[in-house]
């Protein structure tokens, strides 16, 4: 298996007990890998991969304890946490369960799981991380107002050949492409 | 009929049933860090073309699942009624995209990469997380005020070979070759933006490519089971199941769940619309039987606790519906025993009858000869249950069915 390692030595001040870090494992390889992952989840379950939506469920969860009453009165939080529903008791929350345990362990066993924080050279630390958190709105906003994020949507939509989600995935591209020109220096 | 999907909810029970998405979770957020997807930088450099990571990884894997799907489809291994097809609504999802587009560009992950870097402790992936979480929280407290639009150009159940109107087969091998194409593109882009950062595609991926295309290919030849193929699969049981007469069920019992607030009954009347006309029950919904299988899509996405009663004026072309959807494998599909005509004898007065019922013309035909198109205007359309005492052999077993719950990201 090739590997691509363009910049990896950057930020390695800290070196101390630590597992060597390996290189990442080709697209295409890691691709069928994916592709597998999904058949599977489709072949066992009928129900494909999800990020988004457990992490608005933990979120419908969280605002459940804290504003039991505010749930009652959005009707687009009470589908998930109405009455005795619990917002937890859905399979896409145990996804993405399963997706922390799995990125953490690979995290782990590659030398890849330690505190860092990747950018473009050209930018500070509070630039990277207010972007971050401007895109991840927008992301959660987005993935909500699509029905799902790009595992949801793309990944699984796509493989089940629904025309919504091919659609999506082009939309998906097509507002990246648009503003990259327009914001290289974050990452350039 | 198709093993799989396998009723995961009633092999193992609800909540250890779970076990199984933790373990498919583990494996999607173990394969997103393997690729390099917990890493901003990696991600937002598709966008400038240098490296074409993401839409390797993705469009691999989505012409991989879809090839393995439709085989398995092929070749009766899997039920693709009873997979997840994410439903389309159309610009939600275009306009969804394209703010997610941006917020990819900025931020520099999506959610379910962004799980996995929060995961591996990179910062900027535990505030994108938060900043998502944001957003989600923001999304529920706003879709009020836009809630017409998030419903707006729904399409259901729609999917491209519905569109193109061919065999699954052939979409998954137009899939797969647009994919390949992308690829060599991508190689193309990566040599010329890329400044040769990025090493070209191993020797093995041309035999992939080859393997990938020959399944599709096996896949367009096998060639997706018809409904006629399915009621063949099924002749046994679904003859079985009509000369025991355990699907059939009497008006009275019909009568009873019309008026039970657990379930939610969902009439489907076959008959002519002149027969409709005249006489329907309330909330019935009147489709042709060339119009059923079109509507299998629809009835798959409904609520588990419906009970979908298929009725004619007798029973002959309720049955007919009845092995179609059976065969769709849609749950929970009864007959009306003896049909519309049964449903009169049974609650209409003996002033009606002594009116209007007459010798049937034929099999199947309305034994009552009714004025005017008074649809579900007579009192025997929407009888009191309190009014009627009838002894009736219950048959409606309700199942959970198996299959997806719901929601790609629900």
């Amino acid at each position: 298996m090739t590997a691509i390692s363009q910049d990896m030595p950057r930020m390695r001040a800290e070196t101390r007990v630590r597992r060597a870090e390996k290189p990442y494992v080709h697209p295409y390889a890691a691709g069928i890998a994916l592709g597998i992952v999904l058949f599977l989840a489709f072949f066992i379950t009928g129900n494909g991969l999800g990020a988004s939506g457990g992490m608005n469920r933990l979120l419908v969860f969280a605002e459940d304890i804290i504003a039991p009453g505010h749930i009652d009165r959005v009707p687009y939080l009470l589908d998930m946490a109405g009455g005795d529903r619990n917002p937890l008791d859905s399979w896409v929350v145990f996804i993405s369960v399963g997706t922390i345990l799995g990125g953490a362990i690979s995290g782990w066993q590659h030398g890849r799981l330690r505190f860092e924080l990747n950018k473009g050279p050209r930018i500070s630390n509070g630039t990277r991380l207010l972007m971050a958190f401007i895109g991840g709105a927008l992301m959660g906003y987005g993935a909500r107002l699509a029905r799902g994020c790009t595992s949801g949507q793309a990944l699984s939509g796509g493989a089940t050949l629904s025309v919504g989600s091919w659609v999506f995935m082009f939309a998906v591209f097509a507002g990246g492409y648009m503003v990259a020109y327009f914001v290289r220096r974050l990452w350039n | 009929m198709a093993p799989f999907p396998l009723p995961i909810d009633s092999l193992l029970g609800h909540w250890p049933s779970y076990v199984v998405y933790i373990a498919i979770g583990f494996g999607f957020g173990y394969v997103l860090e393997i690729a390099g997807f917990g890493k901003s930088t990696k991600l937002a450099a598709q966008f400038y073309l240098k490296e074409m990571t993401v839409l390797k990884v993705m469009f691999t894997a989505i012409v991989v699942a879809a090839v393995l799907i439709f085989l398995a489809s092929a070749m009766g291994l899997l039920d693709y009624n009873l997979v997840w097809v994410n439903p389309t609504y159309l610009w939600p999802g275009i306009v969804g995209g394209l703010v997610m587009g941006v917020g990819f560009i900025l931020g520099g992950f999506c959610p379910g990469t962004s799980i996995v870097a929060a995961s591996t402790l990179k910062i900027d992936g535990i505030v994108f997380l938060l900043g998502a979480f944001f957003g989600i929280f923001a999304f529920g407290e706003t879709v009020g005020l836009f809630e017409d639009f998030w419903y707006s150009s729904y399409m259901g159940r729609f999917t491209l070979q519905q569109l193109f109107n061919v065999d699954a087969g052939v979409i998954v091998l137009a899939v797969v070759l647009m994919a390949l194409a992308a690829f060599v593109f991508a190689e193309y882009s990566e040599r010329t933006f890329g400044k040769g950062l990025v090493k070209k595609a191993p020797r093995w991926s041309l035999g992939a490519a080859g393997g990938l295309i020959v399944l599709a290919g096996v896949t367009l030849f096998i060639g997706q089971p018809t409904n006629a193929d399915r009621q063949e699969a099924l002749a046994i049981d679904q003859e079985t199941a009509l000369t025991e007469r355990s699907v059939q069920i009497h008006p009275a019992e019909l009568l009873a769940y019309l008026n039970n607030r657990q379930i939610i009954p969902y009439v489907i009347d076959v008959r002519s619309e002149s027969d409709f006309n005249a006489f329907h029950l309330p909330g019935a919904h009147r489709v042709p039987l060339d119009g059923i299988l079109p509507l299998a899509q629809d009835l798959q996405l409904q609520p588990r606790n419906t009970l979908f009663v298929v009725l004619s004026n007798e029973e002959a072309a309720a049955t007919d519906a009845w092995r179609m959807l059976n065969a769709e494998g849609i749950a929970n599909v009864y007959i009306l025993e003896g049909g519309i005509n049964k449903w009169l004898d049974t609650f209409s007065d003996e002033a009606f009858q002594a009116a209007y019922k007459v010798e049937s013309a034929g099999v199947d035909q309305l034994a009552y000869a009714l004025p005017g198109a008074l649809g579900s205007r007579y009192d025997a359309a929407d009888p009191n249950p309190a009014a009627f005492t009838i002894e009736y052999t219950p048959k409606v077993k309700l199942s959970v069915g198996r299959g997806a719950t719901g929601g790609g990201c629900g």
